[in-house]
């Protein structure tokens, strides 16, 4: 995955945070359009009994070069119009040759994470388009054939590489949050807390694809930590307005004072999520068509923050149109942080240990721990000290 | 700490009167059923602790409960519970109690009654008591061959637990296997006929005729068609939605016989293509559901405001759909009825209540502010007290505006909660400036507005053992029973 830009977060262009509704460990926290447009619409595409095992990435729709594997419960049709007419959202009655769905073996594989099916719609596999970008980060391996990588790493890469996450509705509490949500008149999107972590952030183009979509939330993957929060933690404190009654003379003032601490909760909202909002973000575009850019983006990998991983659609304005985020776990964030490392040094070990301030057992031990023991020779892991260092 | 013997006693007495208020405040509103925010067994272990704790330490005034309004479920609970645990009462409590709970039997329809006396059975009880009460109950059945056809089951399981003996050719229709004889009572007869043709069958209660047609495979449509003389009024308002669905046309009700709540569940079955085309129709079925309830609990009121909560939480449980939401309806309608002047405020905001659905976030602060600045004399809040647009708003509203700007109280805010919340044992509050109270039916509005008083927190003891006194005078003689030996 190559990055063509960095941006300070994904802002808020167009949309207000409303007030956080709190069940259990979850909080989920309202967005909503200031302008609702008519030209852009979302509907989902259940798969049902013809799901596809898996993603052609790379190569032939017939003979698939690189392929994605996952549990993939729906894809999402958009479409638009260029001249800003409006648009019904529905999630196409696509044949399998249309949905570019085939049967190789056995194993049925859907050609392309995004794909235009007919003018007009565009067919992608929300989440699973932006963690492929992540999965395919430095995906080709050494590309100096330095003696200690393994005859495996350098013919074929990192292949195979994997992450875990949870579904949804493995996520304590989350079903529940989610039925129980009160969805706003002019809500296009959520964020999800758990725990008071920022576990996803999610936007849709109309406020009636986010009420056919918002169930669809116990259907998308969670990371790790997430998952881990929601077990740990019973609940979260309301965030329930105070008004000083000393300063208060009459109703207006009343009434100014409630505004008041709303407004507050509602920033406070925004710099909880600023892992997203705020921090910066690494993007690359992966379609674009008539006002709008379809792209991918992740945060900048640093071990010691939260990062987020996600994909966005965006108009030319800047206007956040669609956006779905996922929080990656410590392990995860480790993993991509060491091979963006060894990927600046041309995959010296020597260099990049002394980048990273330490002795270049101690990089393959840790290499070794995340996961990455397969790239190695044998006889270079075999003298390592057990454990972590 | 050390208190002298009359602080103790005040303190006791403070204690006695506050758990009594949660405890009827439950009563009001608990089903036992899931809500929106809790599921069933949190609500049935929520009300069962209750209800054990209540009768375990102040068990006359938990008998006497039985008179204050609290509704079916509950009255059929405390009766199971009196009935299941009268080992350690004196002769003339029980005998008061027996007063109660006979008069309480009678109040309750026929299948929450049986259900009830069956619980006992359940619990491993019998004793002289409960056979006197069972005896005294059905003797006060207006027509106990009914029953054996309706609630053949139930009628026979008491039987055989209390072994009373039945009059006419009952015994051997429960007992000795009902093919075995000809019947000379018309009804008896009738059940066994209906059993070997379908005319017959067409005589019996609904209930009994439906399980016959079904294993006989004969179509709904033509079934309801048949049956409609005998349905009752709650069955043919069940059974609406079935007999659009089958293109019956015979089962058309008569809203103008059926209860406020009923009416405006009713009203959001419909969908609202047809909610808008018989629009004036259900807005004077509404109405006039509202002036007959006021006939019978009159209440007359001044300025009134009302917030009326339409949020999405409305929609209710599967147990009980948006229950919350005709509960609403029915306060909206019976507050229009009552009062000399009448603002009402939904939220979110809506055109035509009646062909509003539940939808959207619970924003109380705002038509809070609103309502209050008209000035009114008595504000309803009708809410299941979740707020989160935002949290805990309207709590602060109503707090500020007590404390700094209405002290001398001209404006009374009462907050009408229909749904129980199992974990706080009671209907959820906006805060402790707001008196709460449980709500099931609309048409008891009259009763919780007399107990606010009391939810408040502004009367004693004395005042609530005297309120309810009242109450079972009333309750026994509406029931036909002679009043408490003990004086209430």
């Amino acid at each position: 995955m190559k990055f063509d830009e960095t941006s300070q977060g994904l802002g808020l262009r167009g949309l207000q945070i409303a007030p956080a509704q709190a069940f259990g460990a979850v909080r989920l926290v309202p967005l909503l359009k200031e302008h609702v447009r008519e030209d852009l619409r979302l509907g989902t595409l259940e798969f049902k009994g013809r799901r596809p095992h898996a993603v052609g990435v790379r190569g032939h729709a017939d003979a698939p070069t690189v392929a994605y594997c996952s549990y993939i419960p729906h894809a999402y049709v958009l479409r638009w119009s260029s001249d800003g007419t409006a648009v019904a959202a529905r999630g196409a009655a696509l044949t399998d040759k249309q949905l570019g769905l085939r049967d190789l073996g056995g194993v049925r594989v859907l050609h392309r994470m995004v794909r235009q099916e007919e003018p007009g719609a565009l067919r992608f596999l929300p989440l699973h388009l932006s963690l492929e970008g992540f999965l395919s980060l430095h995906f080709g391996g050494p590309d100096v054939a330095w003696s200690e990588y393994s005859r495996q790493a350098l013919s074929h890469g990192l292949s195979p590489r994997r992450e875990r996450a949870a579904l949804g509705s493995h996520v304590h509490g989350l079903e529940d949050a989610v039925r129980m949500f009160e969805i706003h008149e002019r809500q296009v999107g959520a964020l999800v807390f758990v725990a008071d972590a920022l576990a996803a952030m999610v936007v849709f183009p109309h406020p009636d694809d986010y009420r056919a979509l918002h169930r669809s939330l116990v259907r998308d993957f969670f990371g790790e930590l997430v998952y881990q929060y929601a077990i740990l933690y019973d609940d979260v404190p309301a965030h329930r307005v105070a008004v000083r009654e000393a300063e208060i003379a009459d109703l207006a003032g009343l009434r100014a004072a409630v505004a008041r601490a709303r407004a507050d909760w509602t920033a406070f909202t925004a710099g909880m999520a600023a892992g997203v909002l705020r921090e910066p973000l690494r993007w690359q575009t992966v379609h674009r068509t008539g006002p709008f850019r379809l792209r991918r983006f992740m945060s900048a990998l640093r071990p010691d923050e939260d990062n987020h991983l996600g994909e966005a659609i965006l108009r030319d304005g800047g206007e956040l149109e669609y956006c779905k985020t996922f929080r990656l776990s410590a392990a995860q964030v480790r993993r991509a942080f060491l091979l963006e490392k060894l990927a600046q040094h041309h995959w010296d070990l020597a260099r990049t240990a002394e980048a990273l301030g330490v002795e270049v057992p101690a990089l393959l031990v840790r290499l070794r721990n995340a996961g990455f023991g397969y790239l190695l020779k044998e006889h270079v892991l075999k003298n390592l000290p057990p454990g972590a260092v | 700490m050390i208190m002298s013997a009359e602080t103790r006693h005040a303190a006791a007495a403070r204690v006695t009167c506050e758990d009594l208020v949660v405890f009827l405040n439950a009563c009001f509103c608990c089903t036992g059923q899931r809500e929106f925010y809790s599921d069933g067994r949190a609500q049935t272990v929520s009300i069962e602790f209750l209800h054990d704790y209540i009768r375990g330490n102040y068990r006359r005034l938990y008998a006497r409960t039985l008179a204050a309004g609290v509704n079916h479920f509950n009255r059929a609970r405390i009766v199971t519970e009196l009935l299941a645990s009268s080992r350690d009462a004196g002769p003339v409590e029980r005998r008061d109690e027996g007063r109660l709970v006979v008069a309480a039997l009678r109040s309750l329809p026929a299948p929450r009654a049986y259900r009830a006396l069956l619980a006992v059975r359940a619990r491993g009880v019998n004793n002289r008591r409960l056979r006197a009460i069972v005896r005294d109950y059905l003797s006060s059945r207006p027509d106990l061959q009914f029953d054996a056809v309706k609630y053949r089951g139930k009628l026979r399981d008491l039987i055989l637990h209390t072994h009373l003996r039945l009059p006419g050719e009952l015994g051997g229709f429960l007992f000795k296997g009902w093919k075995q004889r000809r019947y000379q009572t018309p009804l008896l007869e009738t059940f066994r006929q209906a059993h070997f043709s379908d005319e017959a069958m067409y005589e019996l209660p609904f209930t009994v005729a439906e399980g016959m047609a079904a294993r006989r495979n004969i179509d709904r449509a033509v079934f309801l068609r048949k049956i409609a003389p005998r349905l009752t009024t709650l069955e043919r308002l069940r059974l609406q939605n079935t007999a659009a669905r089958e293109g019956v046309a015979e089962l058309a009700i008569d809203l103008a016989r059926a209860g406020l709540t009923r009416v405006a569940i009713y009203l959001l079955s419909l969908p609202p293509a047809e909610r808008r085309e018989r629009r004036a129709e259900l807005q004077a079925a509404l109405d006039d559901a509202a002036r007959r309830c006021l006939r019978e609990a009159p209440l007359a009121l001044g300025r009134v405001a009302a917030v009326l909560d339409r949020s999405y939480s409305t929609t209710g449980s599967p147990d009980k759909p948006r229950r919350s939401l005709a509960v609403a309806l029915g306060v909206d309608a019976l507050l229009r009825a009552a009062s000399a002047e009448y603002m009402p405020f939904w939220t979110p905001t809506a055109d035509d209540p009646l062909l509003a659905g539940p939808r959207g976030q619970t924003d109380l602060a705002g038509p809070l502010l609103d309502a209050l600045e008209t000035r009114p004399d008595l504000l309803v809040v009708v809410s299941d007290g979740f707020d989160n647009d935002p949290t805990g708003g309207a709590g602060e509203v109503c707090r500020v505006f007590k404390a700094r700007l209405d002290p001398a109280g001209r404006t009374t805010i009462v907050h009408v909660n229909p749904v129980f919340e199992a974990p706080e044992l009671g209907p959820r509050r906006l805060g402790a400036a707001v008196p709460t109270l449980g709500l099931r039916d609309a048409e008891d509005l009259p009763t919780a507005l007399a107990f606010a008083r009391f939810a408040a927190g502004d009367l004693s003891l004395a005042e609530l053992e005297d309120y309810l006194a009242r109450r079972v005078d009333v309750f026994l003689r509406r029931a036909a029973v002679a009043p408490l030996e003990e004086g209430a």
